[in-house]
């Protein structure tokens, strides 16, 4: 169990029960997220840019009403191909109530993991920030990003909310 | 509402229920205001039959609900408040203006109470006012009149509304089915009162009881909305609508344990409104309202009495859906404009009528958050009554404008902000009777509040005939103040200086007490509703306020313009004008700032392309226009591509899910389902001048 101890996010009292993770491709790297996060996932439509925002975040979309920020996380991650087409899939996620739109290439399957198929992120290099990765879990031959994804939308680089917001 | 809705809200029970006393004092102080505007009104000479059931049916109402909730103290009161008026409605003897104090005292006392039991503080042991005003109200009711009312016996204290209508069933209706009901409804009640912290009005119990009778929950309320035929007690209530007995009597008589009653109570409840914000809607008469089935209504009074309380969030949620819904007609529009006209003549002239039907159904959702202006200025007449009472002054009331319309958002925060403003006009404004005198005006002073539309603007205005304001006063203060003020400063500016933060509190304007507190407060708070506050005054002549601010926060009147390949809106309302220009007579100062001379002044001129850049591979067909816009008299031309229209469109919080952007102040969704932003028009002319 001393692994994980590492990993912070996960409490004792998840241990042995499985979680549920939407997994999703982003050029040849395969993430995963909570599944309780995710609201719904739909095609890309149109999107209104906003002025002056940082390129990954492509703008905002109508979804039946409601304004939606849309973040590409192939280049906020830069990996892939960023390409817009009718297999292009936005993953609409619904993190303390705000609704935010990620666009993927492709959303693949939910898997369930428990906490003990979830291995700590080692120790890396300055250049990769690993702050938003709770772990790594290996699917069969494939390697299993799991991001924290609550953190990484609310954090202030990704520019999502005021800054005062974050600091709350 | 969809069945998965439903019944997520009916899991959260027992919360529910304990909203409904919130319902209840919501509904107890609009009868109480309706009540004192009603008696304010009222003529000791010729009484209107129609007035005096009002204000019949306000106390009886309260007192109906407040038996419900246990309330003894104001159930009491409520019913002396009644029984009198009950001997006056029936023109047993004529109203005195001894009566009118008497009934307003009782207002003011009932008030009091409800807002001791809305705190939680619950009735005063010994209320001696209210005793008093009882003894009053009874000898009043003894001497006022000849002939003596059956009282007691035929609104018995502390008994239900409810329960005396249903003592005098319509001839039609079984006896025996109504007690069957009559039995279940008291049980109930009982039931509901057992249960701690769950409290529920007599439209709720009401609804209950339709419930279990085998009506829908919703019954009752649909019947009562819809046409409005001369009504017998037949159709007020849902559970006169004749339930088979078989169904009803054993129910009835199950002995049910209060949790059997709430898992009852379940349709009803998802079908009644929490107590967050509500807005008045439509007519629903209330429990006592059978008397007025006779009368032809008048407007105000249907205005008055008649209502239905629904959540705000559900008439958002209906808003929202109506927009989405105009957005699907709009490109079901279009797809159809590509068919043959000639082979498919119906269904073209089918989609001509769903178009001007969405239309309608849209103008008649966005009108359900409109509210008179009257829910605001009702409250002034008793506030100047006494407060000019207090002062020694004479004062008329004047109010035009009453039924102009705002959005419910926008009526609940300009109260607070109008309420200084007359309160100032009438402490400093209007002068003493002897000074009036001296000054060779009538001693009756007179305060115009007034409400009327004006383009995408509502103006409320609060005008007197006192002193108007000291000129060389406020300059003085100023400069004590250490605010620059030099002597040439226009009459306006000046009057804009008592807005500033902390210059009310000191006698700025007369030696009384200044004028007013916090006119800043008013001011910012007027600004947040993205209104305006002005100040016009002429010495001798009197004041006048002008309160300007937008017909609504939900929807707004843009002119759309194309920056880059972008969409963009303009609140119409600040537009001055557009013009068509060359790049010549668009002049630079030092090669950054560029200016434009229109008639006789320059205007800052602000490229929203630099600002908000150009989507890739656009290329402008046209020569810019410039769009002149103005905020607080601050003038700035907005370098923009084209301008494409103007639309009515649906104001959507951009902040929700994300932050805000410089110089954009919210979004919306057009015509084909894309987002465009809403300029930020102070925002904008901000930017430009630091």
């Amino acid at each position: 169990m001393a692994h994980v101890d590492n990993v912070s996010t996960v409490s004792a009292a998840q241990l042995g029960a499985a979680e549920e993770f939407l997994t999703f491709r982003l050029g040849t790297e395969e993430y995963g997220i909570d599944i309780l996060k995710v609201q719904e996932i739909r095609g890309f439509d149109h999107v209104t840019p906003i002025a002056n925002a940082p390129t990954f975040i492509k703008g905002v979309m109508n979804l039946r009403g409601t304004i939606v920020p849309i973040i590409d996380l192939r280049i906020k991650f830069n990996v892939g191909k960023v390409e817009y087409d009718q297999f292009t899939v936005v993953i609409i996620l619904n993190i303390n109530r705000r609704i935010v739109g990620v666009v993927v290439d492709s959303v693949s399957d939910v898997t369930p993991l428990t906490s003990e198929q979830i291995r700590p992120t080692p120790e890396l290099s300055a250049v990769v920030d690993m702050s938003y990765v709770r772990g790594l879990a290996p699917v069969a031959e494939r390697m299993l990003i799991l991001l924290d994804i609550e953190r990484l939308m609310l954090s202030g680089d990704m520019g999502l909310v005021e800054p005062a917001a974050i600091a709350a | 509402m969809t069945p998965s809705q439903q019944s997520s809200k009916g899991k959260d029970l027992g919360i529910d229920l304990s909203q409904f006393t919130g319902v209840f004092f919501e509904e107890a102080n609009e009868h109480l205001e309706n009540m004192e505007s009603l008696l304010l009104a009222i003529s000791e000479n010729s009484p209107s039959d129609e007035d005096l059931n009002a204000i019949f049916r306000a106390a009886h109402s309260i007192k109906g609900g407040a038996g419900m909730f246990g309330m003894a103290d104001v159930a009491e009161l409520t019913h002396e408040l009644e029984s009198l008026l009950d001997a006056l409605r029936k023109h047993e003897f004529r109203i005195s203006g001894e009566m009118i104090e008497a009934f307003l005292q009782g207002r003011d006392i009932t008030a009091r109470q409800l807002g001791r039991h809305r705190s939680g503080a619950g009735a005063l042991p010994v209320d001696e006012e209210s005793e008093a005003l009882k003894v009053r109200l009874r000898h009043l009711k003894a001497t006022g009149g000849v002939g003596s009312t059956p009282q007691g016996t035929r609104f018995p204290t502390g008994r239900l509304a409810v329960t005396s209508a249903i003592a005098a069933p319509p001839p039609s209706a079984p006896t025996m089915e109504l007690d069957d009901i009559n039995v279940a409804y008291t049980r109930l009640r009982e039931d509901v009162a057992g249960v701690p912290g769950v409290r529920a009005t007599n439209d709720d119990l009401r609804r209950v009881v339709g419930a279990i009778t085998g009506q829908q929950a919703s019954t009752s309320v649909a019947r009562t909305a819809g046409a409005r035929k001369p009504q017998s007690e037949e159709e007020g209530f849902g559970f006169f609508d004749s339930p088979p007995p078989a169904r009803n009597a054993p129910l009835a008589d199950e002995p049910r344990p209060a949790g059997a009653d709430r898992k009852s109570a379940r349709p009803a409840v998802a079908d009644t409104p929490p107590p967050v914000p509500t807005t008045v809607v439509t007519t629903v008469p209330a429990p006592g309202a059978k008397a007025d089935g006779a009368q032809a209504k008048t407007p105000a009074v249907a205005n008055e009495s008649n209502s239905i309380r629904v959540a705000i969030e559900k008439v958002d949620q209906l808003i929202n859906m109506v927009g989405e819904l105009v957005i699907t007609q709009a490109m079901l529009t279009q797809r159809a404009e590509e068919l043959d006209p000639l082979l498919f003549r119906n269904f073209l002239s089918a989609m001509a009528d769903l178009e001007r039907n969405t239309r309608s159904l849209q103008e008649a959702v966005m009108s359900i958050r409109m509210l008179p202006m009257a829910m605001v200025f009702n409250r002034f007449p008793r506030m100047v009554r006494d407060l000019a009472a207090k002062l020694g002054k004479k004062i008329e009331l004047k109010m035009v404008g009453e039924a102009t319309e705002l959005d419910k958002g926008l009526i609940e925060k300009i109260v607070d902000p109008l309420t200084h403003l007359v309160r100032n006009s009438l402490d400093h404004g209007i002068e003493t009777p002897e000074k009036r005198m001296s000054a060779g005006k009538s001693p009756h002073g007179t305060i115009t509040l007034s409400a009327y539309q004006q383009g995408g603007a509502i103006i409320i205005e609060v005008a007197d005939d006192g002193a108007g304001l000291d000129r060389e006063r406020i300059l003085s203060k100023a400069r004590e103040r250490g605010m620059n003020a030099p002597d040439s400063m226009t009459d306006n500016d000046v009057w804009m200086l008592i807005f500033e933060a902390g210059f009310s509190t000191a006698a700025v304007i007369t030696d009384v007490s200044g004028r007013g507190v916090g006119m800043d407060v008013v001011k910012r708070n007027i600004g947040a509703l993205n209104g305006t506050v002005e100040i016009n005054s002429e010495g001798g002549r009197g004041t006048r306020m002008t309160v300007r601010l937008p017909l609504t926060l939900a929807i707004m009147d843009g002119m759309s313009i194309g920056i880059g390949g972008q969409t963009y809106i303009v609140p119409l309302s600040s537009i001055v004008e557009s013009l068509q220009v060359s790049d010549a007579t668009v002049k630079s100062i030092r090669n950054a700032a560029r200016v434009i001379q229109v008639r006789s002044e320059y205007i800052p001129v602000a490229s929203l392309r630099d600002l908000f850049g150009t989507v890739e591979g656009y290329h402008a067909s046209h020569d810019p226009m410039l769009v002149i816009v103005e905020n607080e008299g601050a003038k700035l031309a907005l370098m923009v591509d084209e301008l494409l229209g103007q639309h009515q469109v649906v104001v959507k919080s951009l902040e929700a899910n994300y932050r805000r952007v410089p110089g954009v102040s919210a979004a919306t969704i057009m015509g084909d389902g894309r987002v465009a932003f809403i300029l930020d028009v102070p925002g904008l002319i901000r930017m430009t001048r630091h």
